[in-house]
């Protein structure tokens, strides 16, 4: 299998992309290494084939991107908007992820071993999100489908406007948001916080999480419900 | 818009290599700002009983060739004050055993197009319109020495290009401000501000937040205090980095969209709004990173 | 005889204030606790195009024969960074107007029509669909706050992307859709439960503020490989400032969008009281080009209440480089038309109007779902009142009609090409327009706070 390396200190970031775009899809080339990434912006993004890329260092912002198909380990942080609309495929950070981790991804699954920053989450549309960390304020603001694992602590305004994404949170949360709840876990939810930790290679007891769920009540315009909106 | 950098030396051998040191983070937040840029940087303390004050004359008809020795001899003259002027084009540090104030008024009706951008006993404050590459260069940002500065690139959002609206706003002594972000009431606390006598040079939306500041600190409010009120009156969007004589502070908003990244090793501390401005530091691999949490105080002494 | 015993006229003075829409408002108010949610744009007078007129040729200036000299109107948009900029054949785009807000048969008739006179449709608040790629030659996909449907595959298959940072109707607001309009389609497209009532984010979720705007369009850059052109669109408020940091950020195309920009639903308040008039913000857009000397490097287009050939002469004279429609769109495939067209007769719908509380010619209830024309709506019965074919023929006729309308005046002003239209061609009626354009007042040298008398 044939590996191919990039130094971003020497190469542009166009050629590694172009390279993904094109060059490993046609050529075959299944595994691709980035050294020196010194937070650039945008490495990785808009894969569209199974290729692997493994970047040593830290990311900028929009890491993995878009991603279809690919999968991205970061070792090291990620800066804002990691795997930002992800459709499928695998992102993982081995550090901390900065706001906006995974932000209306729409499949895939993310995996942050650290903490995340502010609004991881926010927007999400389907996929699965793990953070073996904690998550900043503001997680999973409307988030609409997907499912979300928070290991650590939550912030502020957890699941704002959530619509029918699920979370499931092991330690405290700061506050919820506007129309989230906690609701009984059930076996469907052991076996899904077990199979995404599994996939994450995270070990913690289903038993020690929580179910965060929407409400439903901002779903309809209503005078009586004293919205605030 | 903007981008930010601070910079922290912990052991006192690296003080001299401090402006080398910043120049490539400076340089990295060219994108977020392309308009001006500007720092400040905090040196070894004068006496007591002295001060210098960092001026500025891009904004006079001489502009770079304005008379400094000039200056020094009128300031010998009129107020019998024995200075010493460093100057370099349009910048220059006046530096004499004063009490500013006197001296500031003299300059500012002497010479009224002459910029006071800073005073203090420590404090030294550049800043002008370029790209960073072409301010840092103009000043020879890479020969500075000192404890710990606060720098700053420009990306005007509502207020012009001028050299007067760059970055870092100054109050008082020994203490300033750069801002990432955009206020959203300026006005307001602006009209809230100039009752209590306090002058503002500027429309820009930081000098607001500076202005309240040093408000809250002449009323005796320490920086921590100060800045918990700011959190109360200040709205919109906000990283701010401050430096004072002994200590850099950092706060981003409670909705912290405006980026801010910190590096830590025993040898220095380091802010930027991007990692990218951080990966060429010594020792970075190794570094303690972390994303400073909205709301929160950081305080790192020098 | 006394005065007392004169019969008295029983006066019925109106108030200016308190006039019969703002009692209505208050009597809706309180008995519904809601603010009123509508579709369309700004009804209210507003400075516009009509208070600008041309200074066609005569003595001083030659004009072009119509019909037999050339008047070109060929238009290229995004050549500032894109290494596939887009090229149209009219100077007139359809504006972002989302699936979901319109059916899809609309959406297919857009398209239709915009392929065959050469120009792009725009996808809207809403993600893209078969129907519309398919039909429309030249497509726009917009990437907003919502990010609804949002996907890379549809960037790939998009001829340009445009980073929505708001829209004229309701700069500083998110998009609506009510829940009579979440039709199953609708609701798979955009991530949600049928039936709710979607209210979008107002702000982008992965970034804020010029300076990360600036990485999130080099981030589509990438990700299309730098062949596509970025267009930037904004609600018109501080255009000067935002046109300029537009640029800043990498946009190839601006898009300015006035207060008289249409939407299917938002709140009435924001429609009415929040954003400046078009005229306004045209005039400030091309200045903050001018500032940054990025005039023709970053093209301009305006949208907004452009509705005749003399709009769109008139906002390329003041210096945009082409403009978008939307509400004027509608209204040319049967929007407020008292009857729709099908199986070659008209079918008259005066009745399904009034159900709505309204008549042809007042109707702004695009929120509904109700559409009497089959337009606004996702119900299965109503839009079948709009036939792909009918609305597509209807529709380009009226692109033709502007576009002919466009190329009289310019050549009645002496010029070759529509793009040679220039502020000086114009005059202004009303203090006011000649204020908010920068032209004279007719028949003066008066450019109010600009020039004296």
């Amino acid at each position: 299998m044939e590996r191919m390396s990039f130094d971003l200190a020497q190469t542009s970031l166009r050629e590694l992309n172009s390279f993904l775009h094109r060059d490993a899809p046609a050529t075959g080339v299944r595994q691709v290494v980035v050294t020196n990434p010194d937070g650039a912006h945008n490495i990785a993004v808009g894969l569209d084939c199974p290729v692997e890329v493994e970047v040593h260092g830290h990311a900028g912002y929009y890491a993995g991107g878009m991603n279809k198909t690919g999968t991205v380990t970061i070792f090291g942080s990620a800066g804002t908007g990691v795997a930002e609309n992800m459709m499928s495929g695998r992102v993982q950070v081995k550090g901390f992820a900065s706001n906006g981790a995974g932000a209306s991804m729409h499949g895939g699954l993310l995996v942050i071993d650290g903490d995340a920053g502010l609004r991881c989450g926010i927007s999400l549309k389907g996929g699965d999100i793990v953070v073996g960390g904690s998550v900043g304020s503001f997680s999973a603001f409307m988030a609409q489908a997907g499912r979300m694992v928070i290991c650590g602590n939550a912030g502020d305004a957890l699941g704002d406007s959530l619509y029918e994404a699920v979370l499931y949170v092991k330690g405290h949360i700061k506050s919820l948001g506007a129309d989230a709840q906690i609701e009984p876990m059930g076996e469907a939810d052991f076996a899904v916080v077990r199979e995404l930790l599994d996939a994450a290679g995270l070990n913690h007891d289903p038993h020690d999480f929580k179910r965060v769920a929407s409400a439903r009540s901002l779903y309809h315009w209503n005078a009586e419900a004293d919205q605030e909106y | 818009m903007c981008g930010i950098v601070g910079l922290l030396v912990k052991k006192p051998a690296l003080r001299p290599r401090l402006g080398e040191l910043m120049v490539p983070m400076l340089i990295g937040m060219t994108e977020r700002g392309p308009d001006s840029a500007g720092l400040a940087v905090f040196t070894e303390p004068l006496q007591e009983n002295a001060r210098k004050i960092s001026l500025y004359s891009g904004m006079s008809e001489e502009g770079a060739d304005f008379n400094w020795l000039g200056l020094g001899h009128e300031l010998k003259a009129h107020l019998g004050i024995d200075a010493t002027i460093t100057s370099q084009g349009n910048h220059a540090i006046l530096t004499a055993a004063i009490a500013p104030e006197p001296v500031k008024r003299w300059i500012k009706e002497r010479y009224p197009k002459l910029h006071i951008l800073s005073t203090g006993r420590s404090i030294d404050l550049y800043k002008d319109i370029g790209t960073p590459t072409e301010v840092a260069a103009r000043y020879a940002f890479s020969g500075l020495a000192g404890s710990h500065l606060v720098g700053h690139t420009r990306m005007a959002t509502e207020s012009a290009v001028t050299p007067d609206r760059a970055h870092p706003f100054t109050a008082g002594e020994d203490f300033c401000l750069v801002h990432n972000g955009s206020l959203s009431n300026p006005y307001g606390v602006r009209r809230m501000l100039e009752p209590h006598g306090i002058r503002f040079e500027t429309d820009n939306d930081t000098e607001a937040a500076c202005r309240f500041l040093e408000w809250r600190l002449r009323e005796g409010d320490d920086l921590e205090t100060a800045l918990q009120k700011g959190f109360e009156e200040l709205d919109g969007f906000y990283t701010f980095l401050m430096g004072t004589a002994d200590k850099l502070a950092l706060i981003r908003d409670p909705f912290a969209c405006k980026p801010a990244v910190v590096a830590e090793t025993d040898d220095y501390v380091a802010i930027a709004s991007e990692f990218r401005s951080l990966a060429h530091l010594p020792d970075i691999k190794h570094a303690t990173v972390f994303e400073p949490a909205p709301e929160e105080m950081y305080v790192w002494n020098a | 005889m006394s005065s007392n015993d004169h019969p008295k006229t029983i006066a019925k003075e109106a108030s200016f204030g308190y006039d019969r829409k703002t009692i209505d408002y208050i009597r809706n108010a309180a008995a519904h606790g809601l603010y009123e949610i509508r579709g369309m744009g700004a009804k209210r007078a507003l400075p516009n195009f009509d208070d600008l007129v041309f200074l066609g040729a005569s003595l001083s200036r030659y004009p072009l024969e119509g019909y037999r000299e050339k008047c070109s109107t060929k238009t290229v948009l995004g050549t500032r960074f894109a290494t596939k900029p887009i090229e149209l054949d009219i100077p007139i785009t359809i504006a972002g107007m989302s699936f979901g807000s319109l059916s899809a048969n609309v959406k297919e008739a857009l398209g239709r029509a915009a392929s065959e006179v050469g120009t792009s449709t725009t996808t809207g608040d809403g993600g893209m669909t078969q129907e519309e790629r398919q039909s429309s030659k030249t497509l726009v996909y917009q990437c907003l706050p919502s990010r609804y449907g949002f996907n890379p595959d549809d960037v790939r298959r998009a001829d340009a992307i445009e980073m929505v940072i708001g829209q004229g109707a309701k700069p500083g607001g998110g998009g609506m859709l009510l829940g009579q309009k979440v039709s199953p389609r609708v609701a798979a497209m955009r991530t949600l439960p049928a039936g709710i009532d979607q209210r979008s984010a107002c702000r982008h979720p992965d970034w804020t503020g010029p300076d990360d705007l600036a990485i999130k369009i080099h981030e589509m850059r990438e990700l299309t490989d730098w062949e596509k052109p970025i267009y930037v669109k904004v609600g018109a408020t501080r255009t000067f400032n935002d046109v300029k940091l537009a640029v800043h950020s990498g946009a190839d195309v601006v898009v300015v969008d006035g207060m008289q920009g249409g939407t299917a639903a938002t709140q009435t308040c924001f429609i009415e009281h929040v954003g400046i008039p078009t005229l306004a913000a045209l005039r400030q857009a091309v200045d903050a080009l001018e500032d940054l000397n990025m005039k023709g490097k970053v093209q301009l287009i305006v949208s907004g209440g452009i509705r005749s050939g003399p709009d769109v002469a008139k906002a390329l004279a003041m210096g945009a480089d082409a403009v978008s429609i939307g509400q004027g769109v509608l209204i040319a495939l049967g929007c407020n038309h008292d009857s729709y067209w099908q199986d070659g007769a008209h079918h008259d719908v005066t009745a399904d109007y009034a159900a709505l509380g309204t008549a042809p010619g007042y109707c702004h209830h695009c929120h509904t779902g109700k559409c009497p024309v089959g337009i606004t709506t996702q119900d299965a019965v109503l839009e079948q009142r709009l036939t792909p074919e009918v609305g597509a023929r209807h529709l380009k006729n009226y692109l033709k009609t502007l576009n002919m309308e466009l190329t009289t005046i310019a050549r009645a002003c002496g010029k070759q090409n529509v793009h040679h239209l220039e502020p000086e061609d114009l005059v202004a009626l009303t203090i006011e327009a000649a204020a908010m354009a920068r032209v004279p007042l007719a028949g003066t040298a008066w450019i109010p706070g600009v020039t004296g008398y």
